[in-house]
């Protein structure tokens, strides 16, 4: 990538502990680049006011910046500006899904069925829903290679299946999964496709048509927007007949005291004043995004992702959890180096200033699939430099021989 | 690498009192569940003081060091001595931690007290499973 990409990140010039920051937890959440931040700040200089109320012209001007951030998020996935809905994150955007498809589709005995895979977020609501309406949660197992186990899968879809929640991209294993094929498997016994693509959005091209699924559900904070603001695509006519999760102001149509009506989507899902400015700042990390292709984003990753996994699997000390394979994963690592907790690895290197992530990463059924406590994670986006892969192997190596 | 203290290397490579207590007349398990630390801690009282302490446990370098040292320095101690131990006091003597990981090296102090509250009669033997 080039080094203007570098300089457009201000974070990454600051230094932890003495030495020069080398930030490895993009899957966690990403930096962000200046004009994403100007874009905010400029929205709140010039251009903030309540969005859907006003008829004074500021309003209008307001309105109108929010409405364009949706349909850049629109284009970006291939979607309609209409089945863009804004919410406060993936976590949320997942939660209505579960709550509005319990409603409308899930029935005592009715099955819904996850992966073992799944970050907390696409896994509890779904465990909420199955128990408050009776059905029942089944799981689709991991190989050991970290792949989707598709037959499993597959023996486990019956008519009775009424929801498929699946990741597009483990947070933890990396592994891409054949969410189409998995679509159209499910389709055929008459069940939703729900996804979480938090992982799948920020980092390769992904065309809502093409996935195939019906509900898709990413967040701002990982794609170099600002928090607060996420993301759920929905099919239009899957979206008509969802009730809302949150109900209140700027959702309804008409009030009375004993009845309303809802709005029609996205508006019927953002109920309450939405993150105007955080959508304004998520239009901008849209751009600057699309401006370096998002077939650029996904080959830098890969090439990343190559270079750490070449040097963790030459390290015999070191097992790796994923596909291992660059084309087949997001631009992150899953490690473990032997008899070592992941929190002693992030803590000796954070010393170095080299952030990584240790701990269960919200998939702790996944992790006890692999009967392990926990995991460290070394992740990417445009930002990061092959030098500071290599710098992190190196120090990698300084904290085997400290703690061996 | 700055790495870690001395001593938490040393009692983490060399855990001290690691083992089960058969006539522990107080135990308890504290565990952390963000990373799966889990440590078992037992004590022998006897005439209004520490007789025997041991640890048992699983979890980073820092939790282990911790419980491995906090039984060191325990044993022998009068009970009245050991409860008014501060979190501080432990933090020193592992010899600073970072504040990042202060509820790893904590974990086996909060075990500590709670075995001092479950105190009793001596247990009757218990098989030497681990935690």
């Amino acid at each position: 990538m080039d080094e203007r990409i570098r300089n457009d990140f201000p974070i990454l010039g600051r230094t932890v502990h003495g030495k020069p920051l080398v930030y490895l937890d993009s899957a966690a959440t990403s930096m962000k680049p200046i004009p994403v931040i100007e874009a905010e700040a400029r929205f709140y200089r010039e251009s903030y006011a309540n969005v859907r109320r006003g008829v004074y012209a500021l309003a209008a001007e307001a309105n109108e910046r929010y409405e364009e951030a949706r349909g850049k998020v629109a284009a970006l996935i291939g979607a309609g500006p209409g089945e863009v809905v804004f919410t406060h994150g993936t976590t949320e955007a997942l939660n209505l899904a579960a709550w509005g498809l319990g409603e409308t589709r899930v029935e005592p005995g009715d099955e819904i069925l996850v992966t073992e895979m799944e970050h907390h977020a696409n896994l509890l609501p779904w465990q909420e829903i199955a128990r408050r309406r009776g059905a029942r949660l089944a799981a689709a197992a991991v190989a050991p290679s970290g792949e989707l186990d598709l037959d499993d899968l597959r023996a486990k879809l019956s008519p009775r299946t009424k929801v498929v929640a699946l990741v597009h991209v483990s947070n933890v294993l990396g592994t891409v999964n054949p969410v189409a094929e998995v679509a159209a498997e499910a389709h055929r016994v008459g069940a939703i496709v729900v996804v979480d693509a938090a992982q799948s959005v920020p980092h390769l091209p992904v065309d809502v048509g093409d996935l195939g699924a019906d509900l898709v559900a990413f967040s701002g904070h990982k794609m170099l927007g600002p928090t607060g603001i996420g993301v759920l695509w929905g099919r239009n006519d899957l979206l008509a007949e969802l009730p809302p999760l949150l109900t209140g102001g700027e959702m309804v149509r008409e009030v009375w005291l004993n009845w309303a009506t809802w709005d029609d989507p996205p508006a019927r899902f953002e109920g309450g004043t939405p993150p105007i400015a955080q959508a304004v700042g998520l239009g901008a990390a849209v751009d600057y995004l699309r401006a370096i292709g998002m077939e650029a984003v996904r080959r830098h990753g890969e090439e990343l992702t190559a270079l750490a996994l070449d040097g963790l699997l030459a390290r015999p000390h070191v097992t790796v959890y994923g596909p291992s394979d660059p084309a087949a994963q997001g631009a992150l690592v899953a490690f473990n180096l032997a008899g070592i907790h992941p929190h002693d690895v992030a803590t000796l290197l954070d010393q170095e200033g080299i952030a990584i992530r240790g701990g269960h990463h919200c998939a702790q059924p996944l992790h006890r699939r692999f009967g392990i406590p926990a995991s460290c994670r070394a992740s990417f986006h445009v930002y990061t430099t092959p030098e500071e892969v290599n710098q992190f192997l190196s120090a990698l190596d300084r904290v085997w021989e400290d703690l061996r | 690498m700055s790495g870690y203290e001395e001593i938490i290397l040393d009692h983490w490579r060399r855990p001290r009192n690691k083992g089960r207590l058969p006539d522990a007349t107080g135990s308890a398990v504290e565990a952390n569940p963000l990373c799966g630390d889990i440590v078992r801690l037992e004590v022998k009282v006897q005439d209004g003081a520490i007789a025997a302490a041991r640890f048992t446990g699983e979890g980073c370098a820092i939790s282990l060091a911790s419980a491995s040292l906090l039984t060191e320095l325990i044993t022998g101690k009068p009970v009245a001595e050991v409860e008014r131990m501060k979190d501080e006091d432990l933090l020193a003597a592992l010899g600073g931690v970072v504040k990042t990981r202060l509820s790893c090296a904590l974990l086996p102090l909060r075990a500590l007290r709670r075995a001092l509250a479950s105190e009793g009669p001596p247990r009757r033997t218990l098989p030497p499973s681990e935690v």
